[in-house]
């Protein structure tokens, strides 16, 4: 080592002359921890590590402030969607309204059907239901009234009189579609003058429309929707012009587009709306507004990606303290004293060790699945078990390093310089444990963040809301997403391998560098 | 030798009534899911009983009534004579679904391990006796990576080239759509067929460690003075690396090969949860998912009872191995 220290006079030549052999200003001093950098900083794969670690330590800590979004802030997108809004059905039947205070029973309705169908269809003609005779006028087009005894009883009609506000009578009704059927363009009823047009519109003599007739029926699809009589008439004209699209603008000022088709087997038109619905931005695919697209949720990929290491990195850092905290004081203690302490402790080692840790983590995230604890809460029950569960290792190699640190020259010295125990062991061993130590931990930061991340993918690790890349690559379990979205799963995938490999290189580094043997 | 074998036996017997017991403690104080949704679901069957009567009954009759301690006295009294009661998820002996589902976790579990040992050990040695060369950097860069990754990943990027843009492989299961047609010959080669990926994970997750653990020792072992006392000799680099120096890797070797066996079933757990293969590993996490007490206690109690022989062996193949060891002792 020494003569690493000392620098070969022949490259100091020029410089150097004038000190003297025994001069220290000859001799460049490194310190114990800068021969350590010095070896760490010429190890390629540990300075790899190095950037890779700085790099993700960057990404999430940093880039959840650089980034425009929210952990959990959701993004909406429109779709069209095109869903059936109405049916509409072409009147081919007969349909019957009774004048006021009179009776045209269902059968009587069937005989006048009966007959109907023996004549023309453009005559007059009578009929008998229970020995009362009936005369059917015929008026105009599938348009009858019925008579008995000189008395309008009822007409049959196939074409359909809606009124727009107010109920129209029977008489308004009747005089209405006497007048379409006719072609005639206007009419009387009730000592009331009517107009009428070609579309079937009926009007006041001021103009305003208090009705229509219409040979199609409407049935809007959903209950509660009310259809207008403009887009009646559009539709109308769409199917008598055998269109098979229109766009409507409603009260509301709302446009839509409405496809119409026409179904042979039924006899009828459907009319389906498409409809621009606000909903979940849901994998969508990367762009420039999101990079990495957006997960299930709607939510920023990147943006999750950042927040998810923060989650992952932390709990590796907490989980290692606690379990570092417990290691170096049981396995300090333990290999100090020896003795019954010793053997009590290594005992308590050993149960730990026997313990399988997965499976108890799987058994306990899914009771704590049954009862519905806290995401936030789950996640400090996460960190300490994991911590609990894996301070054994570190007590062994504490122990074992003491046991032989503490049989050496330096410690008989300290022993003898009177210092107290407590202090003997964390001011003189441990230090001289840490080497090992860090080296153990960095390694163990790895290893811990691949547990969380392997129990979040089960889904009994951390939890929605918060993001960590273990359940972000748990929308793997699902075939469709992981062959269609790739950008869901592989970038947190390839996060997690970077950082666990940038601990691995660095622990590696440092266990090279630590080692004083190493001859480089 | 004989007395030290006989304290570490009764030593471990020890240890393991402690785990068991543990293990009891825990099980005992979650909220029993599975019993308390087989409670809500029988009530809610027209005409039964309410959910505190069923709940009061389901809790006799699978023993949760009584206390921890008598609990856990009669469940080791019945665990000793190979009872382990009936899986409440399963509805058969514990015994009887894990004799069930074994050999196919062995046979997965078996041959990635023998996989491992083939590939991990040359090419650790490979790498330790060309220190810092171009093929040493590009194995420890191979293990790392195969360390870092976690099995859940790999297995999905697997599924992904493999069955789903090459389609060579199912995704899932052990068997195919057409097992039951097959002879003899064709189900096995369908079960071979479908247990490649899961082995495949398997090694490539495990393999690192091996490889990065016989690099360190092989290194270690070629830095030793009698290492240099055999070049001394003037014998070839080959006696010198694959006479003197692998056999001494091996002791070390044995150590990390011993404990690493339980994890090969505990491990298999993630792997064939993910390839839904039947075997132990699967049927256990799906018992424990449910709140299945009696399978979990036994496969929580399986897992310790192969990491106690494990290290027993380990530590009697070392004092075997390693003639210093022997005198220690």
């Amino acid at each position: 080592m020494s003569e690493k220290n000392l620098k070969t006079p022949d490259t100091e030549a020029s410089s150097s002359t004038e000190y003297s052999l025994n001069d220290d200003r000859r001799v460049r001093v490194l310190t114990p921890g800068a021969m350590v950098a010095k070896r760490f900083f010429r190890n390629r794969l540990a300075l790899v590590g190095m950037v890779m670690l700085i790099a993700m330590f960057l990404f999430s800590f940093v880039g959840g402030f650089i980034s425009p979004y929210d952990e959990n802030q959701q993004f909406y997108t429109y779709e069209y969607q095109s869903k059936q809004y109405a049916g509409v059905v072409r009147n081919d039947d007969f349909r019957y309204l009774v004048a006021d205070d009179q009776e045209f029973g269902s059968t009587t309705q069937a005989y006048f059907l009966l007959y109907y169908n023996n004549t023309s269809g453009e005559e007059d003609f009578s009929f008998e239901d229970k020995d009362i005779a009936y005369d059917a006028v015929f008026e105009g087009t599938d348009f009858y009234s019925v008579y008995s005894d000189g008395t309008l009883l009822a007409m049959a009609f196939k074409d359909i009189v809606n009124s727009d506000d107010t109920d129209l009578s029977f008489l308004v009704k009747w005089g209405a579609l006497k007048a379409y059927t006719n072609g005639e363009t206007s009419f009387e009823a009730e000592g009331t003058d009517y107009t009428m047009d070609e579309d079937g519109n009926i009007g006041l003599a001021d103009g305003t429309i208090v009705g229509y007739i219409s040979r199609f029926v409407v049935t809007a699809t959903e209950n509660g929707v009310a259809i207008s009589r403009q887009f009646k008439e559009e539709l109308d004209e769409a199917i008598t012009n055998d269109e098979t699209e229109f766009v409507f603008t409603d009260e509301d000022g709302t446009t839509s587009t409405y496809e119409v088709s026409y179904e042979a087997f039924t006899d009828s038109w459907t009319v389906n709306q498409e409809t621009e619905t606000y909903v979940y931005d849901s994998y969508a695919s990367p762009s420039r507004a999101h990079w990495l697209g957006t997960d299930r949720n709607g939510m920023d990929m990147l943006t999750r990606l950042m927040y998810g290491g923060r989650v992952s990195l932390v709990i590796g850092f907490i989980v290692v303290f606690i379990a570092g905290l417990l290691g170096i004081i049981l396995g300090g203690i333990s290999g100090y004293f020896g003795g019954w302490v010793d053997n009590l402790i290594m005992r308590i080692v050993d149960v730990f060790w026997c313990i399988p840790s997965t499976p108890l983590m799987i058994i306990l995230g899914a009771a704590m699945d049954a009862m519905n604890v806290d995401p936030q809460i789950r996640m400090l029950y996460l960190m300490l078990l994991l911590g609990f569960l894996s301070w054994p290792s570190v007590a062994r190699l504490v122990r074992g390093q003491i046991l032989s640190l503490r049989e050496q020259e330096f410690m008989a010295a300290a022993e003898a310089c009177g210092i107290r125990s407590s202090r003997r062991i964390f001011r003189h061993l441990i230090p001289n444990v840490m080497p090992q130590l860090i080296v153990s931990c960095t390694m163990m930061l790895g290893s811990t963040i691949i547990t969380e991340a392997t129990l979040s993918f089960l889904g009994l690790g951390v939890k929605f809301p918060f993001a960590s890349w273990g359940n972000i690559i748990n929308d793997v379990n699902s075939t469709y997403v992981m062959t269609n979205y790739w950008f869901i799963w592989i970038p947190a995938g390839v996060c997690l391998l970077i950082t666990v490999l940038g601990f691995n290189f660095v622990g590696d580094g440092l266990r090279d560098a630590f080692d004083p043997k190493m001859k480089r | 030798m004989r007395k030290y074998i006989v304290k570490r036996i009764l030593l471990s017997v020890l240890i393991l009534i402690l785990v068991a017991f543990i293990i009891y403690t825990l099980m005992r104080c979650l909220p029993t899911s599975y019993v308390e949704s087989m409670a809500m679901q029988r009530s809610t069957t027209p005409g039964s009983k309410t959910y505190e009567e069923w709940l009061e009954q389901l809790n006799a009759q699978y023993g949760l009534d009584k206390g921890i301690i008598q609990g856990f006295l009669a469940w080791c009294a019945q665990a000793v004579r190979g009872n382990f009661g009936d899986s409440w998820k399963f509805t058969v002996p514990v015994i009887e679904k894990f004799f069930e589902v074994i050999p196919v976790s062995f046979a997965m579990a078996g041959i990635a391990f023998v996989l491992e040992l083939a590939i991990a050990i040359p090419l650790g040695v490979i790498a330790a006796v060309r220190q810092y060369s171009k093929t040493d950097y590009a194995i420890t860069t191979v293990s790392l990576i195969g360390m870092s990754l976690p099995a859940f990943f790999f297995a999905a990027l697997l599924k992904l080239v493999f069955s789903v843009k090459l389609g060579w492989f199912d995704l899932t299961g052990l068997v195919g759509r057409n097992y039951a047609q097959l002879d003899s010959w064709g189900k096995f080669w369908d079960m071979a067929h479908h247990l490649v990926l899961p082995i495949l994970t398997l090694v490539i997750v495990a393999i690192g460690s091996l490889m990065r653990y016989t690099r360190t020792n092989m290194l270690e072992v070629l830095n030793s003075d009698y290492i240099r006392t055999a070049r001394a000799k003037g014998l070839s680099e080959n006696k010198v690396i694959y006479h003197h120096a692998f056999r001494n890797t091996l002791i070390p070797l044995v150590t990390i090969i011993g404990s690493s066996l339980p994890g090969l079933f505990s491990g298999a757990l993630i792997t064939e949860t993910l390839f839904s293969i039947p075997g132990i590993g699967y049927i256990s996490y799906q018992a424990m998912v449910a709140g299945d007490i009696p399978f979990s206690m036994f496969f929580m109690c399986f897992i310790a009872v192969l990491t106690l022989v494990c290290n027993l062996l380990t530590d009697i193949m070392y004092a075997v191995v390693d003639p210093r060891v022997r005198v220690a002792a």
